[in-house]
């Protein structure tokens, strides 16, 4: 059976390691932080200028002045720091982040990612994903396998306006894991009940497969 | 040097139609609201608003968005914005999107009188467009410029009258790095205290960069997104 939304997260958080520092993007990447495993030391950060991200406020905590990157009202936890949009980007930037999850329309077998703009459709903007993906030392797409339509959103060549180019080192699906190497993609894991040949059909780019694909854990 | 003034009225007093004038804040976190408000309340237009966001439709920079007081916005995000969406396809509106990071330090460089510098946020996308391209260790960049504006807004939590400012958790964002790279930086501040009452070892932004503050009023401080857990 395909990974739902919180499945995808579930198994990225098997990713982090302790005393890393996150950025977690909008939608299922924010779902990461609930799955970080217990006394494990994970802080997240938030673009907009919050290192330390805490859980959802109650509705009697919530504060206008405290926000997350995707703008929903947030909680710092005990220890964390804020500070402005420069210095924020500056830890980006200068490779200070650990790790980078973010969602995307569409990755090529090269590591490019188009998550930003569908011309003629959407206008919204880049925000800080083109910042994150050229700097963060290793980013991993959160995404559905295909699209509504049913179209593989791993692709030999993307054919959406580019985030950044050669940066997505890991993929994972709805329908498996797979990392991006310098001959293609490269399958890693399968979701519980998906077989190697329908994760081959959902995938447009080159597809390498090495001995035998174990099932993922989660 | 007086740095104080009464209210929003006088404190944007100066800005003229087809002026560049920055606005801290991200999304509707941290916006200086009154100073919005008698901007939209003023005769001013064709502005070229540099913002990170464009605000919702009918607060923050959507109520000047819909007097068609804009003529640019130099935006990262401007998600959330109906009549924004409309202006912009229907060719009213110019819009000039850079990624966030690379915006802040546009104006952080436009602040400290750095002209130019290197990022590799945008290279090999459209963002790279007529850009100078280089290659450093290995890794490329591209060109990117300093920003400075006729005007900089902001809004801080605490702020004396010789200008120095306080800024509240995630209100800071955009707000300290416009404060540097306006020829004319405004704050309008939730607390106006007498300068020796901040603490030296607290202040975000040192007075020098602010010529006018205000004690503003009726803050709103409206929250796009309220999520809380159950």
């Amino acid at each position: 059976m395909s990974l739902d939304k919180n499945g995808i997260a579930k198994r990225i958080a098997q990713e982090l390691h302790d005393g890393y520092y996150v950025n977690l993007g909008i939608g299922i990447p924010t779902l990461v932080a609930n799955y970080i495993p217990d006394g494990m030391e994970v802080t997240l950060q938030s673009e907009n200028g919050l290192l330390g991200i805490g859980p959802f406020p109650t509705a009697e905590e919530a504060d206008a002045d405290l926000i997350n990157a995707g703008k929903q009202t947030v909680t710092a936890i005990p220890g964390a720091a804020y500070f402005d949009s420069a210095a924020s980007f500056a830890m980006i930037r200068g490779g200070h982040i650990d790790l980078t999850v973010l969602g995307a329309f569409e990755v090529s077998e090269s590591g490019d990612i188009a998550s930003w703009k569908v011309p003629g459709k959407l206008i919204k903007g880049m925000g800080g994903a083109m910042d994150l993906v050229a700097a963060a030392r290793n980013i991993i797409v959160a995404m559905q396998h295909t699209d509504k339509e049913g179209n593989s959103k791993l692709l030999k060549q993307c054919t959406l306006p580019l985030t950044g180019v050669r940066c997505v080192k890991r993929i994972v699906t709805n329908l498996a894991v797979i990392d991006v190497t310098p001959e293609g993609f490269k399958l890693i894991e399968r979701a519980p009940g998906i077989s190697v040949e329908d994760i081959k059909t959902a995938t447009e780019g080159t597809l390498l497969i090495e001995g035998e694909v174990p099932e993922m854990e989660v | 040097m007086n740095k104080v003034v009464n209210d929003a009225y006088e404190a944007i007093r100066g800005i003229e139609s087809g002026m560049t004038v920055m606005f801290g804040g991200f999304g509707l976190c941290g916006i200086p609201e009154n100073c919005l408000k008698a901007l939209a309340e003023s005769t001013v237009d064709r502005l070229t608003c540099i913002s990170n966001n464009a605000g919702v439709d009918n607060f923050g920079l959507g109520v000047l968005l819909r007097k068609h007081q804009m003529k640019t916005m130099i935006a990262s995000y401007v998600g959330e914005n109906k009549e924004f969406e409309r202006q912009l396809l229907s060719g009213e509106l110019e819009v000039i999107l850079m990624p966030q990071g690379t915006l802040a330090e546009r104006i952080r460089a436009g602040g400290a009188g750095i002209p130019a510098f290197f990022v590799p946020a945008g290279y090999g996308t459209e963002v790279q467009e007529g850009k100078e391209v280089r290659e450093f260790n290995g890794k490329m960049y591209i060109m990117e410029l300093g920003l400075t504006a006729d005007f900089s807004i902001v809004k801080a939590k605490y702020g004396d009258t010789k200008g120095n400012l306080i800024y509240n958790k995630t209100a800071n964002n955009f707000n300290h790095p416009m404060a540097t790279a306006g020829k004319i930086t405004i704050a309008e501040v939730e607390e106006l205290v007498p300068f020796g009452t901040l603490d030296p070892n607290q202040i975000h932004t040192p007075g020098v960069f602010v010529q006018r503050i205000f004690q503003g009023k009726d803050y709103e401080k409206r929250i796009e997104f309220l999520t809380t857990r159950s």
